[in-house]
C-alpha cells in the first residue's frame, strides 16, 4: 500500500478513486432531494452563483444532479465489470478443465471473440437485450469478457505447466480440483490489478453508451446521460455539458491510474538497475599495497537497506597467473563478491571497502571515465549464462570488435580480423564463419567460449568467471575448464573463478578461498582440499559431496540446518548452530589468522 | 518394471530412440546423460506425461510417481505442506492428518512442519516434501528427475542418505535420473547410460564405473570432475 503511494499517478488514483466511492455513498442523501426538485421558473438557465452548472428544461440544479448521478454511474460500471469478469474467467478457465476437443473450441471462440470489435459486440447485445441501463450493462459486460478470457487462458496456461500442477495430476487429483486448488489461487493475483483497469473503462463505455440514448432512460440518470441532456445547449452553456463530462473522465482516469499503479507494486522487484557507486566510507589501509597483485580487496562489505549485509569484510588477493577458486552455497555472497570488483552491484547496493585494487590503481582514486576504462580494457567476466554477455540479435564478430572499436581505438576491418583472431584462439573451429553467425545457432560449451575470446579481445588483467560451467554438460565443462587454465597461463592474468561445487574448483584452481554467509571461512591451498582443510564447514563440504570413490556402503556426510539469510547473520561464528564443534568461545567473531602454509581459518575450535 | 521398446517422437526429432531397460523390484537403476540425451523425456513417458510408442510392463500406470527437479517450483506457494502432501490422499480428515504425519516422518520432517508454507523451508526441506507427496501415492516406482541439481552441496547429501533408505526401508524401486555420475554411481544398483536418446551400456553399477565397455561411458567418466586431480 505504502508503494502505492509513493508514486504520483498511484497517489492520484487513489485519490480520485476514494473521492468517487466517497461521493457514490454520500451523493444521493445529501443532494438528492434537490437533484430531483422540479423548479419552473428556473428552466434552461446559465451558470450563475445559485446554480454553479446551470439548470436542465424543468429547472433541476445540473451539479446537484451530477454529484448524484455518481452512485449509479459507479454501481452500473461495478455489475458490468463483474459480468465480464465473470464469464471472462470462466471461458478463458474451460479449456485447462475441458478434455482437449472442447478446449480447442472454447478456445477457437474465445480467438474469435477477441478479433471481433468490442464496440459492435456491446451495441448488438444491447440492443437485443433492450432498450436501457440492463441492455447496456450486458452490453459492455460481454464485450469486456474476450478480454478477460483471453487473460485468464494465458495465466491458467503458464500455472498449468507448473511443475506443482504435473505433480497433482500424476497423484489423480481431477481437473476441476487442480482448477480450483492451484491454477485460480495463483492467477488471482493479476486479475485483480486488471479488474480495476476495466472498471474504469466500463465507467467510460457505459458514459459513452448513455450518450447515445442506449443506455440509462430517463427518469433514472448517470453521467452519460446528463452528457447527452446537456450536449443540445453546449455551444449557448458549455457548463452543464462540460460537469458531467469533468465527473466521467475523472473516474476514468482514477481507476486506470490505480490500476497501473497496482500492477507496478505488484511487479515490483523488476526494479531498473544500477551501478551502485564504490563508497569510501571505510578508512583507507594504511599498511603498504601488494605490487605484485592484480587484484587485492580489503575489507569488501556490500550493504542493502534495511541492515541486510551479504558481503562481510571479505580480503582477498590475486597474483598474476594464479586461478583463486570462491566456493560457497547460493546465498553466501560469493556472486556478490565479484560484481562488487566489477562495479556491477545492483542498485540500492552500497559497496565498501578500506582498499579496493587492480592492477596497481586504487579504483576509488579514478574518475568515473578512467574506471570504465580500466574495468573495459583489463577485466574479463564470464557468466554462467553466457547468453546474458552476447545479444542475441547481433552477429558474434560484431560484438567481439565492437570491444577493439570502444577500447582501444581499432579500425572496423582490423577489429573484425581480431575477433576471428581470438574465437580461433579458444578453438572455435571455422572462426570466420561463426564470427558471423547469431548466438542462438552456437551450441551453450561453444557460446561459452565466444565470451572468453570477447574477453581475450583486450589484454586481461583479471579474469572473473562466475559459475561459467554450471549449464554445461561435464564433457564440455572439462574443456572449458581447460581452456580457462590455458587462457590464465598464456595471459598471466589472475583468475578468480566463482562456483558451489567444490570439486571443480579442487579440480582447476590454485588456490581455494570458502566463504560462508558473507565472510571468508577459510582459504588455503587446493592440496590441502581433500585431506588438510582445518575449518568444520570446508570439512563438511568435502565429506558430504559424492565422488567416484565415496564408500556406497556408508551414508553420507550432511550438514544439519541451513544457512542463515544475509539479514539473519549474527555477530559470532555464522556456522556455529550447524557446527559440531562449537563452544561458547564461538558467539564471538573468531578472526581469520594463518594456519600452517599459505593456509588461513576463522574458527575458535581448528586445531 | 520393464520398458520395452519405448521410442518418443517429437515432430521429425526422435528424443528417445528404441529404449528397452528393466527397473528390478526394491533396485534403484541409476540413469545418466548429458542435456539432450532424452533421459528426462524418458522419465516423462514412464509417468504418462508424454505420449509414447512401446511398451511399460510390470507396473500400475496410476503407481507410478515423480519428483521434479526444482523444488520451488514443484510446490503451490499457495498450500501448506500438509495440504500438498495430503491433497493425493482419499481418505476422512482425520486420518488424512494422521498419514500426512506418517509421511513427513517417512522423510524425516518434524509433523509440526505440516503447517508451513514452502518459502519457509530450504531447498533440501522442500525436495522432501516433494518425496513425502510423491510416497503418499503408495508408488511400486519413483521417478526421480535430478532431484539434487538444484540443491546445494550440503543438503544433496541428506537426500541422497534418504533416497537409499526410503529403498532399505520401503523396499521401493526407483529410476534415479542425473548428469552427475559421481551421484549416480553412490545411489543405484544398475547405471544405464543414455546418449542421443540411444541406450549405449547398462550393467551392475562397479561394472559400469569400474569397466566400462563403451566409448561415450568411457568419456564421461573421465570428464567427472575431481578433488585435487589437475588435468
Amino acid at each position: 500500500m505504502r508503494h502505492l503511494l509513493r508514486t504520483p499517478a498511484g497517489l492520484a488514483g487513489t485519490i480520485l478513486v476514494t473521492l468517487m466511492v466517497v461521493l457514490a455513498v454520500i451523493g444521493p442523501p445529501i443532494w438528492g432531494a434537490e437533484a430531483e426538485r422540479i423548479n419552473p421558473a428556473a428552466i434552461l438557465q446559465g451558470v450563475s452563483g445559485e446554480h454553479l452548472l446551470g439548470t436542465d428544461n424543468l429547472g433541476r440544479d445540473i451539479l446537484a444532479r451530477v454529484l448524484v448521478a455518481g452512485r449509479l454511474s459507479l454501481v452500473l460500471a461495478l455489475l458490468t465489470t463483474l459480468i465480464g469478469a465473470a464469464a471472462g474467467v470462466v471461458l478463458g478457465a474451460l479449456p485447462s478443465v475441458l478434455p482437449r476437443r472442447g478446449a480447442r473450441l472454447v478456445t477457437g471462440t474465445v480467438n474469435a471473440l477477441v478479433a471481433f470489435p468490442s464496440l459492435l459486440l456491446a451495441m448488438f447485445t444491447a440492443v437485443i437485450s433492450g432498450l436501457g441501463a440492463k441492455g447496456a450493462v450486458l452490453g459492455i459486460g460481454v464485450a469486456l469478457a474476450p478480454g478477460f478470457a483471453r487473460l485468464t487462458q494465458t495465466l491458467a496456461a503458464s500455472v498449468a505447466s507448473a511443475d506443482y500442477v504435473a505433480a497433482s495430476r500424476m497423484l489423480g487429483v481431477p481437473r476441476m480440483r487442480v482448477m480450483t486448488r492451484h491454477i485460480l489461487p495463483n492467477i488471482a493475483e493479476p486479475l485483480i490489478l486488471n479488474l480495476t483497469q476495466a472498471l474504469g473503462n466500463a465507467l467510460l463505455a457505459l458514459a459513452g453508451m448513455s450518450f447515445l440514448g442506449l443506455g440509462v432512460q430517463p427518469p433514472s440518470f448517470d453521467w452519460g446521460r446528463l452528457l447527452f441532456d446537456g450536449f443540445g445547449r453546449i455551444y449557448d452553456t458549455p457548463a452543464v455539458a462540460l460537469g458531467p463530462a469533468v465527473a466521467v473522465a475523472l473516474a476514468g482516469i482514477g481507476f486506470n491510474l490505480l490500476g497501473d499503479a497496482l500492477a507496478r507494486a505488484a511487479a515490483r522487484g523488476g526494479a531498473a538497475v544500477k551501478a551502485a557507486p564504490a563508497g569510501a566510507a571505510v578508512p583507507r589501509q594504511e599498511t603498504e599495497p601488494d605490487p605484485e597483485a592484480v587484484l587485492e580487496v580489503r575489507d569488501l562489505t556490500v550493504t542493502f537497506p534495511g541492515g541486510v549485509t551479504p558481503v562481510r569484510g571479505l580480503s582477498l588477493t590475486i597474483a598474476p597467473g594464479e586461478i583463486v577458486g570462491l566456493v560457497g552455497e547460493s546465498g553466501s555472497g560469493k556472486s556478490l563478491t565479484a560484481s562488487a570488483v566489477g562495479g556491477l552491484v545492483p542498485y540500492p547496493g552500497e559497496v565498501t571497502a578500506s582498499r579496493l585494487r587492480l592492477c596497481g590503481s586504487d579504483l576509488d582514486d579514478l574518475t568515473e571515465q578512467q574506471r570504465r576504462k580500466l574495468l573495459g580494457t583489463s577485466l574479463a567476466m564470464v557468466f554462467q549464462d553466457p547468453m546474458a554477455s552476447l545479444n542475441p540479435a547481433l552477429r558474434i564478430g560484431g560484438q567481439l570488435a565492437e570491444v577493439s572499436t570502444v577500447h582501444q581505438g581499432a579500425g572496423r576491418a582490423q577489429a573484425w580480423e581480431r575477433a576471428v583472431d581470438r574465437l580461433d584462439h579458444v578453438r572455435i573451429p571455422e572462426p570466420a564463419r561463426r564470427a558471423r553467425q547469431h548466438p542462438h545457432e552456437l551450441s551453450g560449451g561453444m557460446r561459452q567460449r565466444v565470451v572468453i575470446a570477447m574477453g581475450l579481445m583486450g589484454t586481461p588483467r583479471l579474469i572473473i568467471a562466475d559459475e561459467p560451467t554450471t549449464a554445461l554438460d561435464v564433457t564440455v565443462q572439462r574443456q572449458i575448464l581447460r581452456l580457462l587454465r590455458q587462457v590464465t597461463a598464456e595471459t598471466g592474468a589472475a583468475t578468480l573463478f566463482i562456483s558451489h561445487d567444490i570439486a571443480v574448483v579442487g579440480e582447476l584452481c590454485h588456490r581455494v578461498v570458502v566463504m560462508y554467509a558473507g565472510r571468508v571461512v577459510e582459504e588455503l591451498p587446493v592440496e590441502q582440499l581433500a585431506t588438510g582443510a582445518a575449518h568444520p564447514y570446508t570439512r563438511a563440504l568435502v565429506a558430504s559431496l559424492p565422488d567416484m570413490d565415496t564408500d556406497r556402503s556408508l551414508p553420507l556426510a550432511s550438514i544439519p540446518g541451513r544457512q542463515p539469510a544475509p539479514a539473519e547473520v549474527g555477530s559470532g561464528c555464522a556456522f556455529a548452530d550447524r557446527c559440531e564443534l562449537a563452544s561458547d568461545r564461538c558467539a564471538e567473531l573468531p578472526p581469520l589468522v594463518p594456519y600452517g602454509k599459505a593456509h588461513r581459518v576463522a574458527c575458535w575450535e581448528a586445531s | 518394471m520393464i520398458i520395452k521398446n519405448l521410442t518418443v517422437r517429437f515432430g521429425a526429432f526422435t528424443a528417445v530412440d528404441d529404449v528397452t531397460l528393466e527397473i528390478p523390484p526394491g533396485a534403484i537403476v541409476g540413469l545418466v546423460g548429458e542435456s539432450g540425451s532424452g533421459k528426462s523425456t524418458l522419465a516423462k513417458a514412464v509417468t504418462g506425461l508424454v505420449p509414447y510408442r512401446g511398451e511399460i510392463t510390470g507396473a500400475d500406470p496410476r503407481r507410478i510417481q515423480m519428483v521434479f527437479q526444482n523444488p520451488y517450483a514443484s510446490l503451490d506457494p499457495r498450500m501448506t505442506v500438509g495440504a500438498s502432501v495430503g491433497e493425493g490422499l482419499r481418505l476422512p480428515r482425520a486420518e488424512r492428518r494422521a498419514e500426512v504425519e506418517r509421511l513427513l516422518s517417512l522423510v524425516s520432517l518434524p509433523a509440526a512442519l505440516a503447517g508451513r508454507y514452502p518459502r519457509e523451508l530450504s531447498g533440501g526441506m522442500r525436495q522432501r516434501v516433494a518425496v513425502a507427496r510423491a510416497l503418499g501415492a503408495r508408488p511400486e516406482l519413483l521417478v526421480a528427475d535430478e532431484i539434487t541439481s538444484a540443491l546445494d552441496v550440503s543438503v544433496q547429501g541428506a537426500v541422497l542418505n534418504l533416497v537409499r533408505s526410503l529403498r532399505e526401508e520401503l523396499g521401493l524401486s526407483m529410476l534415479f535420473i542425473s548428469h552427475n555420475l559421481a551421484v549416480v554411481r553412490y545411489v543405484s544398483d544398475v547405471v544405464a547410460v543414455m546418449h542421443q536418446g540411444r541406450l549405449v551400456e547398462t550393467g551392475p553399477t562397479e561394472e559400469v564405473v569400474g569397466a566400462p565397455r563403451h566409448d561415450y561411458t568411457r568419456s564421461l567418466l573421465e570428464a567427472v570432475p575431481r578433488l585435487g586431480r589437475t588435468s
